[in-house]
């Protein structure tokens, strides 16, 4: 095979797959809606899908139903659908979308999305309880709140052995045994341990691509934009965890990577300034906000986004086969932790990785409709500023709500910034 | 340690004791912690809803309960986003201004922006700043021994600040104080319930909020000295309708809101500082200290938009605080882009909807100096309920 048709097949392979997987994924969820099968609601930050997987549930991400009405401009409807019925504009997009996605009985721009059968949450995001108290109230229906301790203080995560980890993990492990009782009397089907074996065995081959995929854009040039590509990638990565087709993505992933890297083949045709994305992308303008960075020769090499809103995929924990449910316990308290961390201490990785990601610049981008990660988002900024001599951009927006989003004032700000790094590689040339 | 941190109100009129505590309330340089410190001791603060003072209390240390201010946040302000509640910027503003010197900081995950708190504090402080993990799977039959180890974490943490180690001992006599306070708030709101007549709505939250400024034991002589002088009032029943007041469980409306309410109604009931009051029983004194505290805060407790409870689905909980304190309606609040308390405001809209019980919603903010449009508009919906 020649250079030619290897890059033909394996460059961009993996946002091809991704997509197509996805959109079989909500074909999928179509078909159960019009049969009127079971389905669990999850969120990204600890799906749990390992458990519901086994017992067969198809698995709803109302977060990325809702993003999906952003990033397809009709989000506004859905909105005001839901402030129509009562909810104030100052509470989370996703919710609101999603309570209008449930008022029309699961109408969607991309298919009918069922109704659920059970949702699992976890505490990563405080929004999620709420969230699911709503669908409790409409339908009826269990929800399960897998409650995952997360870190204390900065820099004192405990690790297996230390007796604080160990009463976190015993009361996560309590509630995943809960958990398995609940699906066996929502599905009727019998826990089987060797089918959990199973979907760990492919979570595992998604996290340890996952890490690989994140590692391998250290590469000069990037290998793939973290804001856009990366997007894609997570569909997959929460989706189809557990799932055979979403370890196989993973897999041929870290290939095309590997591939990418060997030949210097980047996402920018001219990559000048490598930059880290802090917070929840702009969907509303979703392709419009990239190209306002990648017009100047900016490339999105990293995001704190794909760390947590894979819910701490990125650590790459992989489970012990052999000891199923104490590792499983064990696997979501780490890596949920970590998504945690992502979003409220996230400055300490910031500043290790200016170097090894030959970081130019961080994007901080606090949006109206998230409090969980936009809340401290100024004040991560400060330590790192304070911390590395490196340039930053604050620009607040929403990831729903276009009335919360200026594109002109995006531009100026995002302008002036590349600017200013200009500025700063001159001055950087002329010092040498 | 034996201090005394407020006595101005000591052998005054029961209107004298009162304006002397609503001073206090209001005095954001917070003399008594100051004169706490002084004195030599530590102070621990602990933001909203509910912190388990009592291990804070038997490692003699003051616990502070940090629930902001009406101040500007001048230097705050740079440390967050645009769009946050008031509680969470006031607050930290008084500890970067130095109105309050804290030996450590705790948070709790309450909502999404008060657990960026934790994180936000300890890299703007020296001292120690965490969070502790109250448990959001109530239902979970480990939550309780969870949460007892937790305490014992924090009760190490404690101990480190206090320089000492807490005995169970220390916890028993800290759990007979907390109780003696608890069970004097259920008299104070028995009283509201009861006879509104006989302490208004701002009366009763004066006394009750000053409980978070001064050692439980000072709180104790104070209510112990009011309590019958409330009682002994000359004062008429008014023909003022008897409501219930929902929305105060965190940030807090100002005294003047309250005051202005008050002058149209009866507030019976209402989840103001809840968390002083969120046991609803004594807790046992024998056996695990520590699983007694865990066990009460899951099994006797009350209710709020940042408890996820399967036993308590808010809305049913606040039909049955109006049915118990015969309330005929409900102001319905919530502090301005406080995410739980807006959501919650919904569901429990419906529910009053279905029940036919009038509302009045609003929203509020701990700096709010403007009363009378908020007020004419409370004194029009009362009178709708009167004259209908």
């Amino acid at each position: 095979m020649s250079d030619g048709q290897q890059e033909n097949g394996i460059v961009g392979r993996g946002n091809r797959e991704g997509a197509d997987l996805f959109r079989q994924w909500f074909s999928e969820l179509n078909n159960t809606a019009e049969t009127g099968g079971q389905a669990a609601y999850v969120f990204v930050m600890g799906s749990m899908c390992e458990i519901l997987r086994t017992f067969s549930l198809p698995v709803v991400f109302p977060e990325i139903n809702s993003l999906q009405t952003a990033v397809r401009r009709v989000a506004h409807e859905y909105l005001n659908q839901a402030e129509d019925f009562g909810y104030s504009p100052d509470i989370c997009g996703y919710v609101k979308a999603d309570v209008a996605v449930q008022l029309r009985g699961g109408q969607h721009p991309m298919g009918r999305i069922p109704k659920p059968s059970i949702a699992v949450l976890t505490n990563a995001c405080n929004t999620y309880i709420k969230w699911a108290e709503i669908w409790e109230r409409m339908y009826n229906i269990p929800i399960f709140t897998l409650d995952v301790p997360g870190t204390r203080a900065a820099g004192t995560q405990t690790w297996k052995g230390d007796p604080d980890f160990e009463n976190d993990r015993r009361y996560v492990q309590a509630q995943i045994t809960e958990l398995i009782a609940l699906c066996e009397r929502v599905t009727g089907i019998k826990f089987d341990i060797d089918r959990l074996r199973e979907v760990m065995g492919y979570a595992n081959e998604m996290s340890r691509g996952w890490k690989q995929v994140l590692e391998f854009n250290k590469s000069r040039p990037a290998l793939f934009n973290a804001l856009t590509d990366g997007t894609i990638y997570l569909g997959v990565a929460n989706g189809l965890r557990g799932a055979p087709q979403g370890g196989r993505f993973f897999a041929n992933l870290v290939e095309e990577m590997a591939y990418k890297a060997a030949h210097g083949i980047g996402t920018v045709t001219d990559e000048k300034y490598r930059l880290t994305f802090i917070g929840v992308p702009c969907y509303p303008i979703f392709r419009k906000f990239n190209e306002l960075f990648t017009e100047w020769g900016g490339a999105f090499v990293h995001s704190t986004y794909l760390w947590f809103a894979s819910g701490g995929a990125n650590v790459g924990f992989e489970y012990d086969l052999a000891r199923p449910l104490e590792s499983l316990a064990e696997g979501i308290l780490i890596s949920v932790r970590d998504a945690m961390d992502s979003m409220f201490y996230q400055d300490r990785a910031i500043i290790e990785m200016v170097d090894s990601f030959h970081l130019d610049g961080v994007v901080y981008h606090p949006v109206k409709s998230c409090r969980t990660t936009s809340t401290g988002m100024a004040d991560n900024r400060r330590s790192v500023m304070a911390s590395r001599d490196i340039a930053s951009l604050f620009i607040e927006s929403d990831m729903m709500d276009r009335r919360v989003v200026s594109e002109a004032q995006l531009k100026n700000r995002i302008d002036a910034f590349f600017e200013g790094l200009a500025s700063r590689k001159q001055q950087e040339l002329a010092a040498h | 340690m034996n201090v005394c941190t407020f006595d101005v109100w000591r052998g005054k009129p029961l209107d004298e004791v009162l304006y002397e505590c609503r001073e206090l309330l209001e005095d954001t340089t917070f003399p008594t912690v100051r004169r706490w410190r002084e004195s030599g001791g530590k102070v621990i603060g602990h933001f909203q809803v509910y912190f388990p003072e009592e291990i804070v209390h038997a490692a003699g240390i003051l616990p502070f309960k940090v629930r902001g201010a009406p101040i500007e946040a001048v230097q705050a302000d740079s440390r967050f986003g645009s769009y946050l509640c008031s509680i969470l910027k006031s607050s930290l503003e008084l500890a970067l201004s130095k109105r309050v010197e804290l030996d450590m900081f705790v948070t709790h995950p309450i909502c999404d922006a008060a657990r960026n708190l934790g994180a936000v504090w300890g890299r703007n402080f020296s001292y120690p700043c965490q969070i502790l993990y109250l448990p959001q799977n109530a239902n979970s039959p480990a939550a309780v021994t969870y949460l007892r180890n937790e305490y014992e974490r924090l009760q190490r943490s404690v101990e480190a600040i206090a320089g000492r180690p807490v005995t169970v001992d220390d916890l028993r006599r800290s759990l007979a104080v907390y109780n003696r306070n608890r069970s004097l708030l259920r008299d104070l709101y028995a009283i509201k319930r009861d006879t509104p007549w006989l302490v208004s709505a701002d009366e009763a939250y004066v006394l009750v909020a000053i409980g978070g400024l001064i050692p439980r034991e000072e709180h104790n002589e104070l209510l112990e000295a009011v309590m019958p002088q409330i009682a002994a009032r000359p004062n008429k029943k008014q023909d003022k309708i008897r409501l219930v007041f929902e929305g105060g469980f965190c940030e807090q409306p100002p005294l003047d809101l309250i005051r202005a309410i008050a002058r149209s109604c009866y507030v019976v009931d209402d989840d103001l500082l809840i968390g002083l009051r969120w046991i609803l029983e004594d807790v046992p004194l024998d056996g695990d200290p520590l699983f007694n505290l865990a066990s009460a805060y899951l099994e006797k407790s009350s209710y709020s938009p940042v408890q996820h409870d399967l036993r308590k689905p808010k809305e049913k909980m606040l039909l049955e605080r109006i049915r118990n304190s015969r309330a005929e309606a409900a102001i319905l609040t919530a502090a301005k882009m406080c995410e739980p308390g807006l959501e919650e405001q919904v569901a429990y809209l419906h529910a009053l909807d279905k029940a036919g019980i009038p509302y009045f919603i609003s929203e509020f903010e701990e700096k709010m100096t403007t009363f009378e449009h908020m007020e004419i508009q409370i004194e029009t919906f009362v009178e709708n309920i009167l004259f209908t």
